[in-house]
């Protein structure tokens, strides 16, 4: 019995290989990469000369699933594409949908979509940083970091029910509203994550280690950033302050006083200091969303898209029928297509929507940042040191949920 | 919210690059496909549409032509989004590559050219990426069955 399994990926270097080079593979399953993604790289001595990046080894056919859903039975797929910041996903399907419905929601459900994903945010460039951190050996900045993500994500499993897919979101509105004393909690977190980010500053931003490992690698321009697609901290690193959140602001950010933080040369250094200021911008913006937050529903008064209450459905038997449609055929969302973007942690990340009038989508597709940023990989990793894939792939935090979706 | 780059466009690319509409905040023309490449560049170098976000098709089974390209652009300076719509039939699927105006076509066009089949004229790389090699159809065609299994690895019995 032949045992072999075919090799699922033809590397670009098959039958073109130099006598001096000796080709490595790294990954799909790799301490090197924090997810599973596979670099075919081409080394002379310690030098990398080219790279082949490969993913889709967690490709589940999302999109081919999609077409088979009602509109509502997507939210918890969605979450699973870039599952570190899972809300920001959701806010950004379910704005799609409902531009495509017509749908204006309501202020606090404005507000508190807008609060949530700032605190998405926060968590994944929490991960982000804390991971690239510890690959380079700094294990306390590692488990400060990791800590107060720790306590994000009881904080909101406290709300929604789940730590990490927390399928909160609803088209016209949100799944339940704030528990008592959550802001409280929110506001002691934050003073924690002050404290313990001011320490990693401390620890890291001036080390000689780090520094040295960091400044001037993977370094790239505004230009290829562009040429490539790149946009999110990557692009902001360059030195461009492009951010959708302020060029095209969506939920509640017109209303919001922050800064777009930029970096100078585009290299690593430069995308660890961008995050951990957008983490701080986020924190601002926070404190200011929980003082304006205003009273009222969270889901808005529309029979095509909310759930009826529940003790309705019980009695009445309209509202049965609106519940029962609602669950068997799904919102009936208008025939058109909508692009809806919103600034991911990573980027763009845009969600192109078709619909042909009913209850489940004719097409999802979603411009993933992670996907286009692996394409311009390479730029980053050619011409550097082997043991410098390692940061600088971390760097571009590519999230293999949404990338190979 | 129309912005006054759109009428701009409007009034310098119809009638070479199709119609034009704006639809939720995007503008989006529907061309020839041997319009594409021109109008492409055109924006990108009169208009600054420096971003190439992202390129999908649509399959419309039953109608002829029977895909629909999709492309979508990202203008940093103005702050806008374009969408160009085209068509191709089934017949040939083929289309131009945008791969000599933004890197960022190479991986997106891989992905499409796994996902619908649909053959990018210049872009010389169109090995699988999400998918692996070997893989027999193409799977977000509407008449590529959901079940369908291709397993790499024979399941265990």
């Amino acid at each position: 019995m032949d045992l072999s399994i075919p090799n699922p990926v033809r590397s670009i270097f098959e039958g073109e290989q130099r006598d001096d080079s000796v080709i490595v593979n790294i990954g799909p399953s790799h301490p090197a990469t924090h997810g599973t993604v596979q670099i075919i790289a081409e080394l002379d001595g310690e030098r990398v000369r080219r790279t082949d990046v490969h993913c889709g080894y967690l490709h589940r056919g999302f999109e081919k699933e999609c077409e088979d859903h009602t509109w509502h039975n997507l939210i918890p797929y969605v979450d699973r594409l870039n599952y570190v910041s899972a809300l920001i996903n959701d806010f950004a399907y379910c704005d799609g949908v409902e531009q495509l419905m017509g749908v204006q929601i309501t202020p606090r459900c404005r507000y508190l979509r807008t609060l949530l994903s700032e605190y998405s945010r926060v968590v994944d460039h929490l991960t982000c940083i804390a991971a690239g951190l510890m690959e380079m050996g700094a294990m306390t900045a590692f488990l400060y970091l990791v800590m107060i993500r720790d306590y994000m994500y009881e904080h909101l499993a406290a709300l929604t029910g789940a730590r990490v897919t927390h399928s909160y979101g609803r088209i016209g509105g949100l799944a339940r509203d704030l528990p008592a004393g959550w802001l409280t909690r929110l506001e002691e977190i934050l003073t924690q994550y002050e404290d313990f980010v001011a320490r990693v500053h401390a620890l890291v931003d001036r080390n000689r280690i780090f520094i040295d490992r960091l400044r001037n690698v993977g370094v790239i321009s505004t230009g290829d950033a562009l040429h490539w697609g790149y946009t999110g901290p990557i692009l902001r690193s360059t030195g461009v302050p492009r951010d959708l959140r302020k060029d095209t602001p969506y939920l509640a950010y017109a209303e919001l006083d922050f800064e777009v933080p930029v970096g100078i040369n585009g290299d690593n250094y430069d995308r660890y200091y961008v995050r951990m200021r957008e983490m701080d911008e986020s924190v601002h913006m926070m404190r200011q969303l929980a003082g304006m937050l205003p009273e009222g529903p969270i889901n808005v008064d529309d029979r095509r898209c909310t759930f009826p209450d529940k003790t309705l459905v019980y009695s009445e038997i309209e509202t049965l029928i609106n519940h029962f449609k609602l669950v068997m055929d799904g919102p009936r969302v208008p025939a058109g297509e909508v692009y809806c973007a919103h600034e991911a942690p990573n980027g763009e990340l845009g969600f192109y929507l078709v619909s042909t009038g009913g209850g489940t989508p004719y097409k999802v597709h979603v411009r993933s940042p992670s996907f286009v940023h692996m394409g311009g990989a390479h730029r980053m990793l050619d011409g550097g040191q082997l043991a410098d894939i390692v940061p600088t792939f971390g760097s571009i935090n590519m999230i293999g949920g949404e990338c190979d979706r | 919210m129309a912005a006054p780059i759109f009428d701009t466009l409007r009034q310098q690319l119809v009638p070479a690059a199709g119609v034009a509409a704006v639809s939720h905040g995007v503008l989006v023309f529907t061309l020839a496909p041997a319009e594409l490449m021109p109008t492409v560049q055109r924006l990108k170098s009169e208009f600054a549409f420096d971003l190439f976000l992202d390129v999908t098709a649509i399959d419309w089974l039953g109608q002829t032509p029977r895909f629909e390209i999709v492309h979508h652009f990202y203008s940093t300076v103005h702050k806008v989004r374009a969408r160009l719509k085209t068509r191709v039939p089934d017949a040939d699927t083929s289309l131009d590559s945008l791969l000599p105006l933004y890197g960022s076509a190479a991986f997106m066009e891989r992905e499409c050219h796994d996902m619908y089949g649909i053959v990018f004229r210049g872009n010389a790389d169109l090995r699988p990426i999400l998918l692996y090699e070997g893989f027999v159809g193409h799977p977000l065609r509407k008449d590529y069955p959901k079940q369908q299994e291709q397993p790499l690895v024979p399941y265990r019995t």
